[in-house]
């Protein structure tokens, strides 16, 4: 197969949205958390800790209903705890994003050898697998994860987040929060709360895409969401803050991944040059943010990191 | 008081942790203690890990007045280490030790700082935003160790450089202090304490430090006083990542002799806690340091009962708790309308 012909694949199409979940669902997270005026940084460890939460839940009881269930709601208390730490402690939100990473990074080690014997990685789990649909082919997998009870699940709160935000009162007040904590303040809105729901809003969702990571490789392995917390809220940035355009800059990063593993047997380019593709894309994507012109359209909420007394 | 908050905060979540994995704590503090500074070779570890602890300490505060965080020292490291290994090899046999040294030490800050610069530009020149572009960078060094090894870097069949030649390795401490013995402890830690002095000396004394240090409390205030901002932001993190390269002398110069991937791993997040905690000060980076120095060594003490992992935890429950006694104090001083 042709370079072209492997990036027009139906394989590489399924690998980007599988990959594209976990991405997109960190995304949105990051979208209520920052639209409320709240840095979100520890995205990467709320990814991790909930995915942990999702095994270990799945692994106990044998439902991987109640570990999703499980999952985001270790997502909602990681989250909880970041909002808590910058909304009522007025910690920087850099660091406490910093501590909390450092938190789940380790604390998913522990609890791993606490639980399983092996600080690296869990026991194998079922996850949503339907033996019915299994196959090499990229059809087969493109099938796969269209049903994805997970995948599913982040299109609908792709839609909800963008309906909630813009069109519900919650919404409003989320967005005014950010904008500006002082005049939302002044017209009756109680800023802490609202901000602190947000936050941990976003951490639900962000939770299933830890689910989503650690399901889709039927364990969880220590550190397995390399970096994606960080990029989502990179696509975020680029998104401009906006729910929809942050899924599509978030499946975009996801391709780069897919690209990784459909070109892993195509050519000989070698393995670490293209492992650093979403990394690099990152900086590119940094950079075309920052040079792009401000206008009312994509720029940060102006009440980001402040407070509203 | 910020600090004493970190501690009882440390104890607490250690406490709790020990006791829900099934051990009593304070055996387990015991046993922390006596594998750390019970005898003079556990001492002598506690200061060998805290050595690149301190060195990237300095490198993120020295960030962190500027306002910057500098979440890439990780990076710089790893290319430092990588680059300083790599030339060090390549040197003749017979460098003597006042050539052989200079010529790693200055491989090491530049591999850090040219790592530093591309954040540093696309900060300053740019407007993005540090926290991202560092972590990004940190996560391409990874894959450039990976590439360079793979292209010839490494000796064949292994994941580690060639030996450094001898002329550029630092002499441990147990060479002076018998009672060190066996312990991994080298020169290094006293150029790490002769850093952090130098590097407060420089914040406090030059020109460009002191307006790098008001850069940080005030940019814009700095700007009409026709300070170059935008200069000064990107000076302060270069330096930091030259800073960061030095702690190439810690791991690869004063203790393996050559470079391996993974060397060094975690110095970089464990910089960021020992500048939080650290407060600015030579004295508190030191101090610092040790002590996340003794939680690492401490880790290994009691991984056969516990699990070492512990001690990551308790390094961000440190940073949290010294964050937030540190925004209450600030608070209750402007509610008594001082600063």
């Amino acid at each position: 197969m042709s370079f072209l012909g492997a990036v027009l694949s139906t394989t590489m199409l399924a690998q980007t949205l599988r990959m594209a979940v976990p991405y997109a669902c960190a995304g949105l997270g990051g979208v209520w958390s920052e639209r409320s005026g709240v840095v979100n940084i520890a995205l990467e460890g709320t990814l991790l800790a909930s995915g942990l939460g999702g095994v270990v839940a799945h692994h106990a009881t044998g439902s991987a209903w109640i570990g999703v269930a499980c999952g985001a709601a270790t997502g909602a208390a990681f989250a909880l705890v970041h909002a808590l730490l910058c909304v009522r402690g007025r910690v920087d939100a850099i660091v406490s994003g910093i501590a909390l990473n450092l938190v789940a990074a380790g604390g998913t080690r522990f609890v791993l050898r606490a639980l399983y014997g092996s600080s690296s990685n869990s026991p194998a789990i079922e996850g949503f697998r339907m033996a019915s649909l299994d196959g090499a082919s990229g059809g087969a997998l493109l099938v796969r994860t269209l049903v994805d009870p997970l995948a599913i699940l982040t299109v609908l709160f792709a839609l909800a987040t963008a309906f909630a935000l813009y069109r519900t009162r919650f919404g409003l007040r989320v967005r005014a929060c950010g904008e500006d904590p002082v005049a939302a303040a002044s017209v009756g809105v109680a800023v802490a709360p609202i901000r602190i729901a947000a936050v941990t809003l976003g951490g639900v969702v962000c939770g299933l895409g830890g689910v989503a990571l650690a399901y889709d490789q039927h364990q969880f392995q220590s550190g397995m969401s390399g970096g994606r917390g960080f990029i989502a809220l990179a696509a975020v940035i680029l998104s401009g803050w906006r729910p929809g355009r942050a899924v599509l800059a978030c499946t975009s990063f996801a391709a780069l991944d897919a690209l990784q593993i459909v070109l892993q047997d195509q050519i000989h380019a070698p393995q670490y040059a293209v492992q650093m593709l979403p990394y690099v894309a990152t900086l590119v994507a940094l950079l075309v943010i920052a040079r792009r012109t401000s206008g009312v359209q994509g720029r940060p909420p102006a009440g980001l990191g402040r407070h509203a007394e | 008081m910020a600090t004493i908050t970190g501690l009882a905060a440390a104890w607490i979540a250690f406490s709790l942790l020990v006791w829900a994995y099934g051990e009593s704590p304070r055996e387990i503090a015991g046993q922390l203690f006596e594998g750390t500074w019970g005898t003079a070779y556990g001492a002598g570890q506690v200061l060998f890990k805290a050595t690149p602890l301190l060195f990237t300490g300095i490198a993120v505060d020295v960030a962190l007045r500027a306002g910057l965080f500098n979440i890439g020292a990780e990076g710089q490291l790893t290319m430092a280490s990588l680059a300083a290994a790599t030339i060090g090899a390549r040197l003749a046999p017979s460098a003597p030790t006042w050539m052989a040294l200079p010529l790693v030490m200055i491989v090491a800050i530049e591999a850090g700082a040219l790592w530093a610069m591309v954040p540093a530009i696309l900060r300053a020149r740019f407007g993005a935003h540090e926290v991202i572009s560092t972590i990004m960078m940190n996560r391409i060094a990874d894959a450039c160790v990976g590439l360079a090894f793979g292209y010839g870097l490494a000796q064949a069949g292994t994941v580690r450089t060639a030996d450094i030649v001898p002329g550029a390795r630092l002499a441990r401490l147990d060479a002076f202090f018998p009672a060190l013995h066996g312990s991994a402890v080298s020169l290094a830690l006293l150029i790490a304490i002769a850093t952090a002095f130098a590097a407060h000396a420089w914040l406090s004394r030059t020109r460009v430090g002191r307006e790098i240090v008001l850069v940080g409390q005030n940019p814009i205030a700095c700007a009409a006083e026709r300070i170059p901002v935008r200069r000064r932001l990107a000076q302060a993190m270069i330096v930091s990542g030259a800073i960061a390269g030095l702690a190439a002398f810690a791991t690869v110069l004063g203790y393996k002799g050559y470079f391996e991937s993974g060397l060094g791993a975690g110095a970089g997040f464990g910089g960021l806690a020992v500048a939080l905690l650290g407060r600015g000060h030579p004295v508190g980076l030191t101090l610092a340091a040790i002590l996340f120095g003794t939680l690492q060594q401490g880790g290994l003490a009691i991984n056969g009962r516990v699990p070492m992992e512990v001690m990551d935890v308790l390094q961000g429950v440190v940073i949290a708790a010294v964050a937030l006694a540190d925004s209450r104090v600030r608070d209750a001083l402007l509610r008594r309308g001082v600063s």
